[in-house]
């Protein structure tokens, strides 16, 4: 065993790299679930906007536009969602599962001209004076951009559902749809707009893999990070900050297990790899006190 | 709201939207092919599809392809190969390592069916075996990698902790510490044939710790980004070529030809001499292909590793000749003696050098 060859800031480094993927897609179904909507196609709009962002990207050459293509592609994906289960009233938990299922065959016929190709460079920004800080300057501040862009999400996601006018309708038709119709709130049209931004969030997610984690494109290759983001949204108690707690540490543990394997630590390698789905679920649970939107994934029509 | 029940229906729902595969016409002969990753992983999955269609290129009208791909090794396999079987598949290639037990049981339900089963050791009446010597390749890889790395660290991902991995591990480990007697092997187990995300990051852990060779044994092209995101850091394709990363980081690759194999054996169902087979060739029957060495290698590096290749196809010389010791210390092979095909086919222990535990 040899400890001293893990690098602690490469380490701390890699993990916000790590978790920016389950938590944009994370913080957006976050506040689709607070608008009272259960969408599980969460797997399916990250790959969705995986395929959607890589091809932009290599057309236009530009990795913005890709990720702004991977957000519109999301929300396309997720607006169908939003019409079949808020006009036409269907269930929300089967048309969520037939979600991914389309989004992973979606994606794999688009993407069919896209193998084997690279994506443009994304390079990391290197903040000013704050990124030369010893120790905490390569940790923080040396990232590319998407990963402050989902810091800045989670913030500004949390200073939404709580400080505005906004939020508070929002969580209202999340809480009690019949009460918030009553007060002559549009519930169906808060919710499209809740369930277009968790589309383009899981979007960009995706488009966070294919563009910059990975990065290029493979078909399948969200595995199950859109179920990642959607278990840490319950276990978080749909608060913003917890989510992100979450988020991080389970890349974190996620990183730690694999450089714990490449130092040869005598840990079984089969609890090396469950670690980070355990300390998640443990330290989330310990924490949690949340409790879920009232009617979440309840079907609402005004004339009940 | 029973979230975890959901959870749960939505996988079963989802192993069965993969089954729908249409039945059709007796006439024809039929061969299926069960896939553990995408067609479009670049790497072991798109190899044997590209065989699928030289089958289908070969004969034509005479023969009907289906496959299914992305199918989990255990239960939901078996129930693909059922399907198939039903379906009035002649011939059914199980293209993973754990498909094996699937197979074996699902093939004494469907006597009439034959089975081809890749990388795995049970046969049965109607069941071959058939895999390659991949271990062949992999010394080349160690060879090349040994006399590269500046660093002395070799990074190794590997799959599942299966004879076919380990006896990867062993033959590049053996060839590279031959050229350089200070090199370290660092091998991180990332316990899955094709995820993407989870290579890239195992690969940048590795590079993270000092390696400056990567050598996978997982399916994508992940960790050839990966390394190029580096820049100092070479790899290797596996499976396929991986040609889009040449010339640097991938400097070789080894390449799976099963395209012979399987022409021949579904040529074998039409005429009804099909018997049950255990194959396992290497680089000398073309079955390993060992992918153009580039630039980044220098000359007489590559000389030697095309020397080494061609001495391995020509049966000269043999990956794993004594003398060697196991991990432990214990002598294992004797100066000059050759490892048996039956130790090799059950390989459970590293060679002497190599640090770490073989996860059980």
């Amino acid at each position: 065993m040899d400890l001293s060859s893990i690098n602690p800031i490469l380490l701390l480094a890699s993990l916000m790299v790590a978790a920016t993927p389950i938590l944009l897609a994370a913080i957006g179904e976050l506040v689709v679930e607070r608008a009272g909507v259960l969408n599980l196609g969460v797997e399916g709009m990250m790959i969705t906007g995986a395929v959607c962002g890589f091809a932009f990207a290599t057309i236009t050459g530009s990795p913005w536009l890709g990720f702004v293509a991977a957000a519109l592609g999301g929300a396309a994906l997720s607006l169908l969602f939003g019409v079949l289960t808020q006009y036409l009233l269907t269930n929300q938990v089967a048309t969520g599962l037939a979600l991914t299922l389309f989004g992973l065959g979606l994606s794999a016929l688009i993407g069919q001209g896209y193998i084997g190709i690279k994506a443009p460079a994304f390079p990391d920004i290197h903040v000013p004076l704050l990124g030369d800080i010893p120790v905490i300057g390569p940790i923080i501040f040396q990232h590319d951009p998407m990963v402050y862009i989902g810091l800045a999400l989670v913030a500004g996601t949390y200073w939404f559902l709580h400080k505005t006018r906004g939020g508070l309708i929002l969580r209202a038709v999340g809480e009690n749809h019949d009460a918030a119709h009553a007060l002559g709130y549009k519930v169906i049209k808060v919710r499209l707009l809740a369930i277009m931004f968790g589309g383009a969030c899981a979007g960009l997610g995706g488009a966070y893999l294919s563009l910059v984690r990975v990065p290029q494109w493979t078909e399948g290759m969200t595995a199950g990070a859109g179920w990642i983001a959607l278990a840490i949204v319950v276990f978080a108690g749909w608060k913003p900050w917890r989510l992100l707690l979450g988020a991080y540490l389970f890349g974190g543990v996620t990183v730690l297990q694999l450089n714990l394997q490449a130092a040869g630590v005598a840990v079984p390698v089969e609890y090396l790899s469950m670690s980070p789905y355990l300390a998640t679920i443990v330290v989330l649970v310990i924490m949690s006190s949340g409790r879920a939107p009232g009617s979440l994934g309840r079907i609402f029509h005004a004339s009940r | 709201m029973k979230r975890r029940n959901l959870l749960a229906s939505g996988v079963a729902a989802a192993a069965l939207a993969t089954m729908g595969l249409p039945a059709l016409a007796q006439d024809k002969t039929k061969v299926g092919f069960v896939y553990v990753g995408p067609v479009g992983d670049g790497g072991w999955t798109y190899e044997h599809d590209q065989a699928r269609q030289a089958v289908e290129a070969e004969f034509g009208d005479a023969v009907e392809t289906v496959f299914v791909e992305s199918v989990p090794e255990g239960p939901d396999a078996e129930r693909v190969m059922t399907q198939m079987a039903l379906d009035g598949a002649d011939l059914i290639f199980t293209t993973s390592f754990g498909y094996m037990d699937p197979t074996i049981n699902v093939a004494a339900k469907f006597p009439d069916v034959k089975f081809e089963h890749a990388t795995g050791y049970k046969q049965a009446d109607n069941v071959s075996v058939y895999s390659a010597r991949f271990y062949e390749g992999r010394a080349v890889q160690g060879y090349i990698a040994g006399s590269m790395t500046k660093s002395n660290i070799i990074g190794y991902i590997g799959s599942f902790p299966i004879p076919e991995v380990i006896r990867g591990i062993n033959a590049a480990y053996i060839q590279a510490k031959k050229v350089n007697p200070d090199v370290e092997f660092k091998i991180v187990w990332a316990y899955t044939w094709f995820d993407p995300a989870k290579e890239a990051e195992a690969a940048t852990v590795l590079i993270e710790q000092g390696a400056d060779v990567i050598l996978q044994h997982t399916d994508s092209t992940a960790p050839q980004a990966a390394a190029q995101a580096a820049s100092n850091v070479i790899t290797f394709g596996q499976a396929s070529d991986m040609a889009e990363f040449a010339p640097m980081p991938r400097v070789s690759s080894i390449i799976d030809n099963w395209a012979p194999y399987y022409i021949a054996r579904t040529k074998a169902v039409m005429d009804g001499t099909w018997t049950s087979t255990s194959t396992w060739d290497g680089i000398g029957a073309g079955m390993v292909g060992i992918g153009e060495i580039s630039d980044a290698v220098p000359a007489e590096v590559k000389a030697g590793a095309e020397a080494m290749r061609d001495a391995i196809a020509a049966g000269e010389m043999h990956p794993f000749t004594g003398p060697l010791n196991k991990q432990d210390g214990s002598a294992w092979l004797a100066d000059g003696e050759t490892a048996d095909d039956g130790t090799l086919a059950g390989l459970n222990f590293y060679v002497e050098g190599i640090v770490g535990d073989i996860p059980q």
